[in-house]
């Protein structure tokens, strides 16, 4: 690095840079919150979907599923699970969800397995809100097809 | 070694190696699970081997950050450490709780877990990387508060220099913005957005200014170049990494709900990412041009310039490859986001703490100029087999991400196949990640098999 360009100098842009972005990061995130009750549509979180969530977390379905492109990369996205399999109609996705639920693990050597989580068909309806809500998030329009 | 409370370093060292034993013994389960099913199910389903495999890693690497600071803060601030009891205290309770947490998931299933953990009180479990028990987040907030103090503590009453002020940063940047794994509201964009504030502002954040500064201070040693020049340079590596990677954020918030402008100031930013990292490269090999003296420990120059090396492969060109967001529309969640996680996650962290146990490991084993040469030997082998290896791991998910991608992604509805049709025809690229990965494991053999080879050699510093 050329002389004249000093430690100092360096020192003042690390300390600078990292105040001035960082004042940035909170600055956006504000607007980012004032935006999003239109985005993601918090007004249809009913106690169902919020229980639905709990679910999702207490078996950890992350670990082996993505939603919204985040999570594991070993079984199917279930951002829009809704649409592929349920056609966005609740009630023929919680039909499907709790007989789908029911039946795991398939008996289909070889392939990858889902476990029996044991869960009560109320369990499985709230879930199913929980996906139904998620689904309907403005996430500018990811995934690419239905596929997910 | 300088002062004799460094050596509490050591078995912060030794219990991360095992660790990284048990994390890749995981990795291998879960890529066999990957071509069968039926591998270990129902005894270990694929999301509990997971849960294993990157929260040991990321403990693993903790205890590496934390020995590595045990080590060099004394000696940097010329100065005891302020106290190595309550070093040698939070060592246990932080094992303790590590263990408890994988026999946990290991023993029974996770959702009885969070029932007697008593998630209920304040749910944050179930959560990618934040998988742990609260009681376990709680205890690691504590053990953390604990190190920083006395890390903190020992600065204060010594000299600071320019690697402790960047690395004390680091180190409470990392405890604080792990608060945020507390946040779990039930709007899933919320989670999301502050989930990011500890996984990204971790690794693209503050980790960097560790990994810098422990960079830093084996050049140093190693090289015997001035001060002054590598502060400097320091300081550039993190300055850069800041800028760039807190708005750069906004390449995680693409699809998960907020704004359109994320969009393009996400892509702008992150795309200058790998900017840092290429400098990091350019000031490693430098310092070594430069260097004054031949320090005797080889291997340990090897392993700073392997990482500035495999650092910018993996976080810069393997980032940069998807982190533009027209194409990261396509590339979201698939295998090329693993291929990266894993390159990245062992160039820069995973490399950084091998490094210091390269340079210190000898020196607390009371072999200043580094191991003998038979051990310097194999170390380099396992050196060369673990890169390369990760490299055809990296590869092999390069591929399967980019066969998805065209499967499963570009094609227009209902001509592209499904998920599970996709992986199927992802198969053969799979066998040759759990190939790879065997044979990293070899090389993590060697690797470990090194610190106890050639006791009868003559001693390099003799
Ligand atoms: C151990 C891994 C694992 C866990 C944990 C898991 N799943 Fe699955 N899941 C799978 C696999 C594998 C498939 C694909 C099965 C198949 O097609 O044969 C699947 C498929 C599904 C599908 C159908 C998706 C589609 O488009 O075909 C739904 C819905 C689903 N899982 C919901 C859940 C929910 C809800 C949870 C948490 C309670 C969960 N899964 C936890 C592995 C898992
Ligand atoms: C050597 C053999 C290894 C194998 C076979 C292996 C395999 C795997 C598998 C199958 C996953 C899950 C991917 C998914 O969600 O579908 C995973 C995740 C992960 N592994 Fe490994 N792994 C290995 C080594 C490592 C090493 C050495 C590191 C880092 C130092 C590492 C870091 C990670 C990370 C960070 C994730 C999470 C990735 C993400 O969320 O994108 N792994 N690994
Ligand atoms: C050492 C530093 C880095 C590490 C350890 C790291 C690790 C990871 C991991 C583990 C993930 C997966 C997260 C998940 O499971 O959802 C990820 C995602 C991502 N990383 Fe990095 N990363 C680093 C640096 C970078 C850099 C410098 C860039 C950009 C140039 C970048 C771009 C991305 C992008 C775009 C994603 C999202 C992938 C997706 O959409 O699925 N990363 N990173």
């Amino acid at each position: 690095m050329a002389e004249q360009f000093t430690k100092s100098m360096a020192r003042n842009i690390y300390y600078g840079g990292g105040f001035f972005f960082f004042l940035l990061l909170i600055g956006l995130t504000v607007d980012t919150m004032l935006d999003l009750p239109k985005r993601d549509h918090r007004e249809n979180i009913t106690i169902a979907v919020a229980q639905g969530k709990k679910h999702w977390e207490d078996n950890n379905c992350i670990g082996c599923h993505s939603l919204l492109g985040e999570g594991a990369y070993f079984a199917p996205e279930l951002g829009n699970v809704f649409q592929r399999r349920g056609g966005g109609d609740e009630e023929t996705f919680k039909q499907f969800l709790i007989s789908w639920m029911g039946v795991q693990p398939l008996p289909i050597p070889g392939r990858r397995k889902m476990p029996q989580f044991h869960l009560s068909k109320q369990e499985i309806n709230e879930l199913a809100e929980f996906l139904i809500w998620t689904s309907r998030i403005n996430n500018n329009d990811w995934p690419p097809n239905i596929e997910g | 070694m300088k002062y004799t409370s460094q050596q509490v370093a050591k078995p912060y060292f030794v219990f991360a190696l095992i660790l990284f034993v048990g994390q890749i013994l995981f990795g291998l389960a879960m890529g066999a699970q990957y071509i069968s099913g039926d591998f270990l199910f129902p005894y270990i389903p694929f999301n509990v081997a997971r849960m294993v495999h990157t929260n040991l890693l990321i403990v693993w690497l903790l205890f590496g950050f934390m020995g590595a600071a045990y080590y060099l803060v004394p000696e940097e601030s010329n100065t005891e450490l302020h106290s190595p009891l309550l070093a040698r205290i939070s060592f246990w309770v932080f094992a303790a709780a590590g263990v408890a947490t994988i026999l946990g998931y290991l023993l029974v299933p996770y959702s009885r877990l969070a029932e007697i953990t008593y998630n209920d009180l304040l749910p944050t479990m179930g959560r990618e990387f934040l998988e742990q028990p609260t009681i376990t987040k709680i205890g690691i907030v504590i053990v953390c508060l604990a190190f920083v103090y006395n890390i903190g503590m020992t600065i204060l009453k010594g000299r600071k220099t320019v690697i402790n002020m960047v690395l004390i940063t680091g180190l409470i940047g990392l405890a604080v913005f792990f608060l945020f794994s507390f946040y779990n509201p039930s709007n899933l964009v919320l989670d999301k957005y502050f989930w990011w504030w500890v996984v990204h502002l971790w690794v693209e954040g503050v980790w960097e200014l560790i990994l810098g500064a422990i960079l830093a201070f084996v050049l140093i040693k190693v090289t015997g170049v001035d001060r002054e020049v590598i502060e400097k340079w320091l300081y550039v590596v993190i300055a850069l990494a800041l800028i760039s990677g807190l708005i750069g954020m906004g390449h995680h918030y693409y699809w998960i709900g907020p704004g359109k402008y994320w969009l393009w100031m996400g892509s702008i930013f992150s795309a200058l990412e790998p900017v840092p990292f290429f400098m990091m490269v350019m000031f490693a090999f430098k310092v070594v041009k430069q260097r004054r003296h031949e320090h005797k420990n080889q291997v340990a120059t090897l392993w700073a310039l392997g990482t500035a090396v495999m650092a910018f492969l993996g976080a810069g060109i393997w980032g940069f490859i998807h982190t533009l967001a027209p194409v990261n529309y396509y590339t979201h969640g698939s295998q090329l986001t693993a291929a990266h996680g894993h390159l990245a996650f062992f160039g820069a962290y995973a490399m950084i703490v091998m490094t210091i146990i390269s340079y210190a490991m000898p020196i607390l084993r009371g072999r200043p100029q580094g191991n003998p040469r038979t051990a310097q030997r194999l170390e380099k082998f396992a050196f060369w087999t673990m890169c390369i290896s990760m490299i055809g791991i990296t590869l092999a998910l390069t591929a399967a991400g980019a066969g998805q991608i065209a499967l499963q992604r570009l094609p227009e509805a209902g001509k592209a196949l499904s998920f599970m049709n996709t992986q199927e025809k992802l198969i053969p690229f799979y066998w040759v990640r759990e190939v790879f990965g065997l044979v990293f494991f070899v090389g993590l053999i060697a690797y470990l098999s090194s610190f106890f080879v050639g006791k009868t050699d003559k001693l390099a510093n003799a």
